[in-house]
């Protein structure tokens, strides 16, 4: 029993968080959600890097990494709200890995996995649905459709109040049909993970202001009220952080328990990265409240992201299924 | 990261789950009197006799060596079998771990088999009426006599002290002294009529807990444990042994009750209730985090010495999970189950005591955000 990341896992999680430190600190988030861009710069680092094939196999361009070394890359750059379309990325690398044909994946996964054809999938059962990240992408997963190129899509953009990337509601038909079907747990795993490092960053922004911020002549952090409150968010994103790792591991090592995890996981991260980012902008005050301070871009990825592929109500159900309630 | 027992771990639980299958001593009396602790003793011995007592205990001190994950798989096997729980439950978790850590040859020598055996069952003298939270603030002292010394004060929320031989005590030795420093660590002897015993009774009805009233009671310089003013360092161990481990057997024995719970939802109609759905699962995904967060805590500790953030956490995941839960049971059972003889109505007010036993969740709350945070002190 090892609950821990191997020394490939944690230089992994090293290298991510060094480099998006340096390449996407959120004074550059905040550039591209105010001007409404991707950061490419950003995202032909990233494939360089490999990052879109990691959990792709090799035979189709990608690292043959598992959803473990998936989950702490997408906690990393949820923890710099990178504006980058990984995530839409990954999930179509994983449904098209899952349910493609051969042919679909000879297809489309080099291109995935080097990030120079990218794809994305709707995140609902009914067109149109919603779809993160399509415009620029080569290709679109749509319920009832399969595979469509864009050019054959209605694709409507969605103005949502996230604006480190694009949403939009996207609806075709007569498409190239996938050859089989794909759960949404691995994807519920990776939005989790994303999460968490949203959370995880909100908890480091509120510890960090309410050691410097004095009111009464002491630090805020000193009173209790405020003490707890980050206590608490501590709770909150270690929790949703076990989970989300065991849900991770149980896609790659013990399948028969991934939709149980995942949608413990998926609940519990939506939970807690709302609640972990209103609660920093209570530790905040009114700065937090402003356009001009950076909590906005995590605050506003975190209700987003929860949302996506079903509420943590939504998911709650489910374990309860789970939990012996049929 | 791979969650799966390695070859040893899975012998090790097989070895133990065939041990406890055949050795099960089937339900005690109950009820908490000393019919029930007789019961727990000869369990315990029993315990001894297979080698399962002081599992965490190093091999060379009659214990069996195991590593922390070892010592999980082991909690949770014993609540998967639901055994009673040994007798000398303090002196095997705090009293032994302590003398190992801090105590002489002479006082391993002394002390450690009779704990091992339950012939000799320890008490734990911290708290005062005045010494809750603030537990450095206590009043207790120690005065120097001839070869040792005489003790005098109160001591409050003390289980098993009046079955037991042997009371870890803190007392003042220096008064002039910063209040952490002048504080020593005794190993009292609780056969002396300078130590008065009086049961405190509960809400649940019973009385787990003691109230010690201490006059001139004596102690030899031999039973002072890591030298004289250093007792606060020697108790944090303590505190730290009750801790650890904590997670894995209250997870499990949290997702019995829950399950236990899930079925009286069924029986009641209620699994399609939105609103009691949502509550277990709640409950079922808390209860899970508390268990992957003190596996995840033990892994870190096995790899750097020290758990990571997620561990600090646990006592207030268990606590919290718990008094929800034997609240949810009450809405989903009805009235019936406050019956006085109900066990939840038991297990719901039991419960009550989790947010302050062992550290209130305020206290706790404080270490998280001080020690783990680093945000600044109040005090």
């Amino acid at each position: 029993m090892d609950f821990g990341f191997n020394d490939e896992q944690q230089a992994i999680r090293d290298t991510a968080r060094e480099m998006l430190a340096k390449r996407s600190p959120l004074s550059r988030v905040r550039e591209h959600a105010e001007a409404k861009t991707r950061d490419e710069d950003l995202w032909k680092e990233i494939c360089d890097l490999g990052w879109p094939g990691i959990a792709i196999d090799e035979q189709h361009g990608g690292q043959g990494l598992g959803t473990v070394e998936l989950a702490i890359l997408c906690e990393e750059l949820g923890y710099t709200c990178a504006a980058v379309p990984f995530l839409s990325n990954a999930i179509a690398a994983h449904v098209i890995s899952v349910a493609g044909s051969d042919e679909q994946r000879d297809r489309w996964l080099p291109g995935i996995a080097s990030g120079e054809s990218r794809g994305t999938v709707a995140l609902e059962q009914e067109q149109p649905a919603i779809v993160v990240d399509a415009d620029g992408a080569a290709l679109l997963v749509l319920p009832g459709a399969g595979i469509v190129e864009p050019s054959a899509a209605e694709v409507e953009s969605l103005d949502l109040i996230d604006q480190t990337r694009t949403y939009a509601r996207a609806s075709a038909s007569g498409g190239d049909a996938l050859a089989g079907e794909s759960g949404m747990h691995v994807p519920m795993v990776a939005l989790a993970a994303e999460l968490v490092g949203i959370a995880q960053r909100a908890l480091e922004m509120a510890v960090e202001y309410a050691k410097e911020r004095e009111q009464f002549g002491r630090p805020i952090g000193a009173y209790q009220a405020v003490s707890h409150r980050c206590a608490d968010m501590l709770w909150d994103v270690e929790e949703a952080r076990s989970l989300t790792l065991y849900a991770a591991w149980c896609a790659d090592a013990e399948p028969e328990t991934l939709p149980y995890a995942a949608h413990m996981a998926k609940a519990r991260a939506s939970d807690s990265a709302w609640t972990v980012t209103s609660s920093t902008l209570q530790v905040l005050g009114g700065i937090g409240f402003t356009w001009e301070h950076d909590l906005q871009f995590l605050l506003k990825r975190a209700k987003v992201s929860g949302e996506l592929l079903g509420s943590a109500g939504a998911h709650r159900d489910r374990v309860a299924s789970f939990a012996g309630l049929g | 990261m791979d969650l799966t027992l390695t070859a040893e771990e899975e012998a090790f639980r097989d070895e133990l789950r065939a041990w406890l299958e055949a050795n099960h001593p089937g339900e005690g009396p109950g009820g908490g009197d000393q019919a029930e602790f007789e019961f727990q003793r000869k369990w315990q011995k029993a315990l001894h006799g297979g080698g399962w007592a002081g599992i965490s205990w190093p091999k060379e001190y009659g214990g069996r060596g195991a590593t922390l994950i070892e010592q999980a798989i082991a909690s949770e096997e014993m609540a998967r079998a639901k055994v009673p729980r040994p007798a000398n439950v303090l002196g095997l978790v705090m009293g032994g771990p302590v003398v190992i850590a801090h105590g002489d040859e002479d006082q391993k020598e002394r002390f450690l088999d009779p704990i091992l055996s339950a012939e000799e069952i320890w008490c734990q003298g911290f708290s005062e009426p005045e010494s809750g939270s603030d537990l450095a603030s206590l009043k207790t002292k120690a005065v120097k006599s001839n070869g040792g010394w005489k003790i005098t004060g109160q001591k409050v929320w003390t289980t098993f002290a009046h079955e037991a031989k042997w009371c870890m005590l803190l007392a003042r030795t220096d008064p002039d002294a910063p209040k952490h420093k002048g504080i020593t660590y005794f190993i009292c002897d609780m056969e002396q009529d300078a130590v008065d015993v009086r049961p405190l009774r509960q809400i649940t009805g019973e009385s787990e807990f003691n109230e010690l009233f201490i006059e001139e009671a004596e102690v030899p310089d031999e039973n002072v444990i890591g030298g004289v003013g250093n007792g606060w360092n020697v108790a944090i161990t303590t505190l730290m042994h009750e801790r650890a481990g904590l997670g894995a057997s209250a997870a499990l024995q949290l997702r019995i009750a829950l399950d236990e719970l899930a079925e009286m939802a069924k029986e009641k109609g209620l699994a399609e209730d939105p609103l009691v759905r949502d509550k277990i699962a709640r409950l079922r995904i808390g209860i899970e985090g508390l268990r992957l967060g003190a596996m995840r805590a033990l892994t870190q500790t096995m790899k750097v010495g020290i758990p990571g953030p997620e561990g600090s956490v646990a006592k207030l995941q268990w606590s919290y999970a718990n008094q929800a839960m034997t609240e949810l049971a009450i809405s989903i059972g009805g009235i019936e189950l406050l019956e006085r003889d109900s066990l939840w109505a038991y297990r719901f007010l039991r419960a009550r005591a989790n947010s302050i036993e062992g550290g209130t969740t305020e206290i706790l709350k404080n270490i998280v955000a001080e020690r783990v945070l680093g945000l600044p002190k109040l005090r």
